[in-house]
């Protein structure tokens, strides 16, 4: 009997399984394979490895040469399959070789996407994606340089710890904002690039490539910021699409991929495709395990009749990067009737996520610690009740009874040299030292020898935390208020760790502190970013997701849903050409209200969203700026007409108040700021209900502070006299800053003041010259950052997304 | 019997609408909030807080949550329903993606 014949296109690692499993169950074919990489079959999953020098190309063959003999398969190697006619069964090659079949398999895998960009095609750029493409990059990295991968997913960050391991330095560009987002959860992504980055790796999200750069070869490669990037290799791996042209020219059915059904048939039913190429379900793979059922599939069909069909089934995904552990598996992603158990360690640098819906698992993050990653797949696999074990899932299988959570982790974690005390640059180590040498057991006693928490008191929590850590059963933490329900740590605890542990994005915070949700909630996300915007002037980039509406589109929301816009008049003073402006703005867009409000200001109410834009490119084109009566930060400075006019006036209080509103505009601060200068005790300025106020007098200047006429009426109490204007600029700019350093988020000054004590403050900012120096220092260095009109920003384009709806439709709701 | 039909209307590309952000639909009188979150997926609720009609789309949004902008209300982004001790429900819509496309289902 003659054997019928199978024709295989590709010799990659499905058609490799796939023909394993035929042998096993026939011998009625004889097989011949078209490869057009002139090699054997080898597992393309461990090129990585074969990159790094962890292995080499002989350590990851599959199949050799004898194995081809053995099965009688005839292996064309370095031929490329150029056309086939179905009408003839008939494949033709690219060096001319025909080969008769009954059944063809199209298994021609997938290409690398090159991004379209000037410069892909520069010698020295190179995609990821088989034998060649991994020597060329052995090779290149002999000469040293730098290598820039774009791609922060699987591959690029495979080749990135690769070529880093061969000696190369290493930047990652990535679009998104976090590192593999198809894979992890923002919080392990942040592990990862921190891991990454310990490694020597320059990692850059959100950052895209421009072009590549040079002349005869790569260079270089330049971002769309402007930013260029010396580089001697380039890697591209962004991505794989489906390797369809050949199929198309057959006429066969393509979409994304090879269209078949769940046998593996394409739509000419003597031709079966399996790997990368096919669309199955309407569903691409790129990873091994659901390639590998296709083969078997297609095999069992090939064999004889057989009901066995192909079902998507979630692919857990694993790094092979030696030493960075994570896993994930499943869905992660939010929705109905979803619950999330999230345990952190920031001590062990760990991260892990289940995901639970109607008591059964349904996706898993880990990182760190990716034990039970397998465990996690198989509850997903067999779908079984969790709720038994629901309590301590998230510990994993061998803590099924026990566990539990060490509150104290983060503050062990810290170096003996993190500095706890900002205020007396007390060190961990030094408070330990005076515990343990000075037998300290409660913390008026550490206050008293070491100064720590002796000051503004913000790390007052973080210092009993050390107490505890020292003292163990001996002290008992008294219970600080957590932020939010996301977390158990206080404001005090979490702005101190911000600095000591130098935590620089949302999600750093989240993870080192061990926060108990994904994502944070609407109390924590606006304060963690208020506490980064402060700490890390010029470093940190706003988190426009993470703060409240108003300061998201600059314009305080009313109750209907419109805006209502006022525009800075410094000092409160105008001219009639403002007030044209504002009358003009007010008549064209049909704004319904115009009012004077209690800080000197104009009050323009009910402005439509879709008018803010137009509405503040009118005022910017008078020469007025947001007024910022949204934010927590500055908002006015009120001033009454002191020496210009007032006969009783005693300085120039307008003067002054434009100056301090000129510096101070644009300031975030954990509350929001106002101010006023009166010309003489009269107080017409109500200088002394201010959060900050400053009184005129004959011999100079009166600073007041910690007023309050809002739901609690207090009058100020002075800080200190001074005799010049610059005095008063430079005190009140370090008050400020010691207030926007030190603040709780949404604590007015006058609460500040009273938690740390008016007396203290007194002694940093007024009678210490250094001190108050270098706190005015620190408030001109932020301002650099921050006096930027956010009004003029979204005119010129920024966060366009907010003024406009994305449609506008006209369609009957189905009821 | 009440036929019910679905009409999927294009109303944009994922990447108009911000990460952990929203976008509004307007139908008509109607305005439906189309909210994209941290993963990618996407939800429509009518921009309707059902504690005082503030508009969802403006608030913050959280684990599969958005706080309401005026008075804090957190409302299911999936089921619409208002969280903790608050009770009230805000109408959902359908909503997919075809690739990039978002697709509101109405």
């Amino acid at each position: 009997m003659t054997k019928r014949k199978l024709v295989i296109v590709g010799n990659g690692m499905a058609p490799g399984r796939m023909l394993e499993h035929l042998f096993e169950a026939t011998d009625q074919y004889d097989v011949t394979i078209f490869n057009a990489e002139p090699r054997v079959n080898y597992d393309r999953i461990m090129l990585s490895p074969v990159l790094s020098g962890e292995k080499t190309y002989a350590d990851i063959i599959i199949h050799g040469e004898g194995w081809y003999a053995e099965h009688g398969i005839t292996l064309h190697q370095g031929d490329k399959i150029t056309e086939i006619r179905r009408h003839e069964r008939k494949v033709i090659s690219e060096k001319g070789v025909v080969a008769e079949y009954d059944k063809l398999v199209i298994a021609t895998g997938s290409n690398p996407f090159i991004i379209p960009v000037p410069g892909s095609d520069l010698p020295g750029v190179l995609a990821y994606r088989d034998l060649d493409d991994t020597d060329g990059m052995i090779a290149a990295s002999e000469a040293g340089g730098r290598a820039v991968v774009i791609g922060g997913g699987l591959l690029g960050l495979e080749a990135a710890a690769g070529l880093k391991m061969r000696g190369m330095d290493v930047t990652v560009i990535h679009l998104m904002p976090t590192l593999m987002e198809r894979q992890l959860d923002s919080s392990a992504g942040y592990l990862l690039q921190k891991e990454l980055e310990s490694r020597g790796i320059d990692v850059r999200c959100e950052a895209n490539t421009k072009q590549s750069l040079g002349s005869d070869k790569v260079e270089g490669v330049e971002l769309a910021d402007g930013t260029v990037i010396d580089a001697s290799l380039v890697v591209m791996a962004v991505g794989i699409r489906p390797n369809v042209a050949l199929a198309q020219e057959a006429g066969l059915e393509v979409n994304r991929g090879i269209v078949t059904d769940a046998t593996m048939k394409t739509s000419d039913p003597n031709i079966y495709s399996v790997g990368e190429c096919v669309e199955v379900g309407g569903m691409v793979y790129g990873l091994v395990a659901p390639l590998y059922r296709m083969a078997k599939v297609a095999a069992e069909h090939l064999a004889g009749p057989s009901d066995a069909a192909f079902a998507h089934a979630e692919t857990p995904t694993k790094l092979k990067v030696t030493g960075c552990d994570l896993y994930s598996v499943g869905d992660f992603a939010e929705g109905e009737g979803r619950e999330d158990i999230v345990l952190r360690d920031a001590q062990r640098g760990t991260y892990k996520r289940v995901i639970l819906k109607n008591n059964k698992l349904i996706g898993a993050v880990l990182y760190g610690d990716v034990a039970d990653g397998a465990w996690y797949n198989q509850m997903l696999v067999s779908g079984e009740d969790v709720s038994e074990m629901r309590d301590t899932l998230i510990f994993g299988q061998a803590y099924q009874g026990g566990g539990s959570v060490d509150p104290l982790a983060a503050v062990a974690a810290l170096p003996d040299d993190a500095e706890i005390c900002g205020c007396n640059g007390i060190t961990k180590g030094m408070i330990v030292t005076a515990i343990t040498g000075k037998g300290l057991t409660s913390l008026a006693e550490v206050r008293a020898h070491t100064k720590a928490s002796a000051s503004c008191g913000t790390c007052t929590g973080l210092v009993e935390g050390i107490m505890g850590i020292t003292l163990g059963d001996d002290f008992v933490i008294p219970a600080a208020q957590g932020m939010c329900g996301c977390t158990t740590h206080s404001h005090g605890f979490v702005r101190r760790m911000i600095k000591a542990k130098e935590l620089k994005s949302i999600p750093a915070v989240m993870q080192e502190l061990e926060w108990t949700t994904a994502e944070g909630c609407a109390k924590c996300r606006p304060a963690l970013n208020y506490y980064l915007v402060a700490d890390w002037p010029g470093e940190y980039v706003d988190d426009q997701q993470s703060r409240f509406i108003n300061e998201r589109v600059h314009a305080n929301i009313q109750k209907d849903g419109t805006y209502s816009v006022v525009p800075r008049m410094f000092g409160g003073m105008t001219t009639p050409d403002e007030l044209r402006a504002i009358a003009d703005v007010a008549d064209k867009y049909n704004i319904p209200s115009v009012k004077v409000t209690g800080g000197q200001r104009i009050d323009l109410l009910g402005v439509k969203k879709e008018d803010l834009l137009p509405v503040w490119a009118d005022l910017n084109a008078a020469g007025m700026i947001s007024g910022a009566a949204y934010s927590k930060g500055l908002r006015t400075v009120k001033t009454c007409v002191g020496t210009d006019w007032c006969r009783f006036g005693t300085q120039d209080s307008t003067g002054l108040g434009i100056k301090l509103e000129k510096a101070l505009w644009g300031s975030w601060a954990p509350a929001k700021l106002k101010l006023a200068v009166t010309g003489c005790p009269r107080n017409c300025a109500e200088a002394t209900c201010k959060d900050i106020g400053i009184i005129c007098v004959d011999s100079g200047y009166e600073i007041v502070y910690g007023g309050a006429a809002g739901l609690h009426i207090q009058g100020t109490t002075m800080l200190g006299k001074v005799a010049t204007e610059e005095e008063v600029m430079e005190t009140v700019c370090a008050l400020t800053q010691y207030y926007r350093e030190t603040g709780f988020y949404l604590e007015r000054i006058y609460k500040w003041a009273e938690r740390l004590g008016y007396d203290h403050i007194k002694e940093v900012i007024y009678e210490n010259l250094d001190e108050r120096k270098a706190f005015a220092e620190r408030f001109a260095y932020s301002q650099k950052f921050a006096q930027v009109d956010p009004w003029a920003e979204r005119v010129a384009g920024a966060e366009a997304h907010e003024f406009s709806p994305m449609a506008t439709l006209n369609m009957e709701a189905a009821e | 019997m009440n036929m019910q039909t679905t009409t999927w209307v294009e109303v944009g590309t994922l990447s108009d609408i911000p990460r952990q952000g929203a976008r509004c639909v307007k139908n008509g009188e109607m305005t439906i909030a189309i909210f994209r979150t941290t993963q990618d997926d996407v939800f429509a609720l009518e921009d309707k807080c059902p504690h005082k009609n503030g508009p969802l789309s403006q608030g913050i949004v959280h684990d599969g949550c958005v706080t309401c902008p005026l008075h804090n209300w957190v409302i299911s982004l999936s089921t619409g329903t208002a969280q903790g001790a608050d009770e009230g429900e805000t109408r959902t819509f359908p909503v997919k993606l075809d690739g990039e496309t978002v697709l509101l289902g109405l």
